[in-house]
């Protein structure tokens, strides 16, 4: 602001309401902006620092270096985490993708009811992680769960305990995981299918295409923005995973179904450890970077040229 | 999709085909939702000696009574869902209007007065959308025991609202873009000013997408659970953290049927908001889908 200058007090100089009415617009967006400054990347720098200290049961602000990070990468059950996201977020992206694929492919067939079937395939985005997790974790029950209903069809030795086994608990979370978004994959994809063009199909057709081979070798190539986003869209919340394994397993049996999230709350808030939990919410940070940044750059490139 | 060609044998066959297939799929995702009302209806003896798909023999609302206002849940005093639902009711309402109303007039004011750094701004909000909210968590412990709020009702209000302005912001924003400048413009040279421009020309036909900033607020605010658990109080708890203390932390014998009907308890209110409003409630999926 030039007030001082003697230019400004011209009597060309609108009233003091007029100029406030100018700045209004800026006025009303600062708080958010600096709600988003301090509550988004304030808290980024905090727990970065909180990171690099010596802080354990209580914030404590003496510099470590990098010492938390080493201790967290010497842990056993960081390394448990990490390679448990990368199970369950490969198969979960990968099953949830192909599902949701096959069902909009399916649904793009001049279906009568497509819009109730529509509706049934995406009630579960509806629904908290927690209700699905208490869900499959009964219907995945050893005992009464889907053995009993396989031993009532006559399979007397069918056993399905997955839930608690070690060695598999992380896949019965995939299953759980896979039934929740399937439908919204499959909301994506039939969105990109209407976007392509009928003569694609009349000319494939002329030239003797059968249906399946149009698809795969026309269509679905052509959906490679959707399948772009999906598996951004998917991939972030599989790092974010962690109400549907609270819900599920609570990360057992033992630690063997922990994920990035549910380490950092177990050492951040029971384990008195909010050096290491800072340490790996920034790693978690870490890999959704990795993955939005290139998106995000792509997007809005692809928005100025288009 | 292709005009298809003449109706021979083949194409009865692969029309009956599709129509298995999506209805196997609708099975697939219906049965956990079939299973959750019938075991819900059913006693424990019923629970023990029937199977998971079978239906009620004897129907008993006592697993509901049970869920709702009697169970044991965790270490707290308090008897059943009710209190926690009614904590939920208190932390969405409150936080849904505000998010929302604030979204509305960033959005507006980012897009029909544009000024330099409009972009930035906005760039700065989508950006933050996308950090996981375990980063925030330690920090926000500190300056909600500071601001003399952890653990209460408002507390999360507070946390919920702020990062939940990013959504809000960036849903507004993208359907004022649409909106034509000269509708505003318009109003400006007639010597309306900010505030009475969005009040007589832009609220107006704000419906739809308030209709689904609202209920996307709506639905992730209810089903949040990692703000719940970190922030609240035995007396501040959502829904779905009680839900999940319910089933997990109770002590003797386990109750399918009572953690049947508390799920459905958790999960009905958006449940009913997607079926009366489901067209709305995909719209802001497809935008703000960045959340998980």
């Amino acid at each position: 602001m030039s007030d001082a200058s003697p230019k400004t007090r011209s009597a060309l100089q609108p009233p003091l309401l007029d100029r406030l009415g100018a700045q209004l617009p800026k006025l009303v967006l600062a708080p958010t902006f600096a709600v988003s400054l301090f509550f988004v990347y304030g808290f980024i720098g905090w727990t970065a620092w909180l990171s690099l200290s010596k802080s354990r049961l209580l914030p404590n602000y003496d510099w470590a270096g990098l010492s938390q990070y080493v201790r967290l990468f010497e842990n056993h059950r960081w390394w448990v985490a990490a390679e448990n996201l990368f199970i369950f977020g490969g198969l979960f992206i990968a099953f949830a993708m192909v599902i949701g694929l096959i069902l909009a492919i399916f649904l793009d067939q001049r279906i009568r009811v497509e819009g109730a079937i529509r509706t049934i395939y995406l009630y579960p985005m509806a629904l908290s992680l927690i209700v699905t997790g208490v869900v499959w974790q009964w219907m995945l029950n050893p005992d009464l769960g889907l053995t009993s209903v396989m031993h009532s069809l006559g399979f007397s030795g069918f056993q399905f305990d997955w839930i608690i086994d070690r060695n598999m608990a992380i896949y019965a979370i995939v299953i759980a995981a896979v039934w929740q978004a399937s439908g919204f994959v499959m909301a994506l994809f039939l969105a990109g299918l209407r976007g392509v063009d009928d003569a694609v199909f009349k000319a494939a057709q002329v030239d003797g295409a059968s249906l399946p081979r149009i698809y795969w070798r026309i269509v679905i190539p052509s959906l490679r923005p959707v399948f772009f986003s999906a598996l951004i869209i998917l991939a972030h919340i599989a790092i974010k995973s962690f109400d549907l394994i609270k819900a599920m397993t609570n990360g057992g049996p033992g630690y063997s179904t922990d994920v990035p999230a549910t380490f950092m709350y177990t050492f951040a808030y029971t384990r008195g450890q909010l050096g290491m939990g800072a340490a790996a919410a920034m790693m978690m940070l870490m890999a959704v970077l990795a993955l939005i940044i290139p998106y995000l750059y792509s997007e809005l490139r692809g928005g100025r040229n288009g | 999709m292709a005009e298809v060609v003449q109706k021979d044998g083949r194409w009865y066959l692969y029309r009956g085909l599709t129509y298995l297939v999506l209805l196997a799929a609708a099975a697939y995702f219906l049965i956990p939702l079939w299973i959750m009302f019938s075991t819900s209806f059913k006693s424990l003896a019923e629970i023990r000696n029937s199977t998971l798909l079978a239906l009620p023999q004897d129907w008993t609302l006592s697993a509901w009574h049970d869920a709702w206002s009697r169970a044991q849940i965790g270490a707290s005093g308090h008897a059943g869902l009710v209190d926690y639902f009614w904590n939920s009711v208190r932390i969405v309402v409150p936080a849904v209007v505000l998010s929302t109303a604030i979204g509305a007039i960033n959005g507006y004011a980012l897009t029909k007065w544009r000024f330099r750094g409009a972009n930035l701004l906005f760039g700065m909000l989508l950006l933050g959308a996308f950090v996981p909210y375990q980063v925030f968590l330690l920090p926000m412990s500190q300056v909600l025991g500071t601001l003399g709020v952890a653990g209460s009702i408002t507390g999360l209000v507070m946390v919920h609202t702020i990062y939940g302005l990013a959504f809000t912001t960036l849903f507004f924003r993208n359907f004022y873009v649409a909106v034509p400048d000269e509708l505003v413009n318009a109003a400006k040279i007639d010597g309306a000013g900010f505030f009475r421009t969005f009040w007589r020309i832009i609220l107006p036909i704000s419906g739809p997408i308030v209709v689904v900033t609202v209920i996307w607020q709506f639905t992730q605010i209810w089903n949040d659970f990692l703000f719940g658990l970190v922030f609240s109080s035995s007396d501040s708890q959502p829904i779905t953290v009680a839900l999940n203390n319910l089933v997990n932390t109770s002590t003797g014998v386990k109750r399918y049927n009572v953690d049947m009907a508390a799920a459905i308890i958790a999960a009905l209110p958006t449940l009913v908001v997607y079926v009366l409003a489901g067209k709305y409630f995909v719209r802001g999926l497809t935008a703000g889908s960045v959340k998980g």
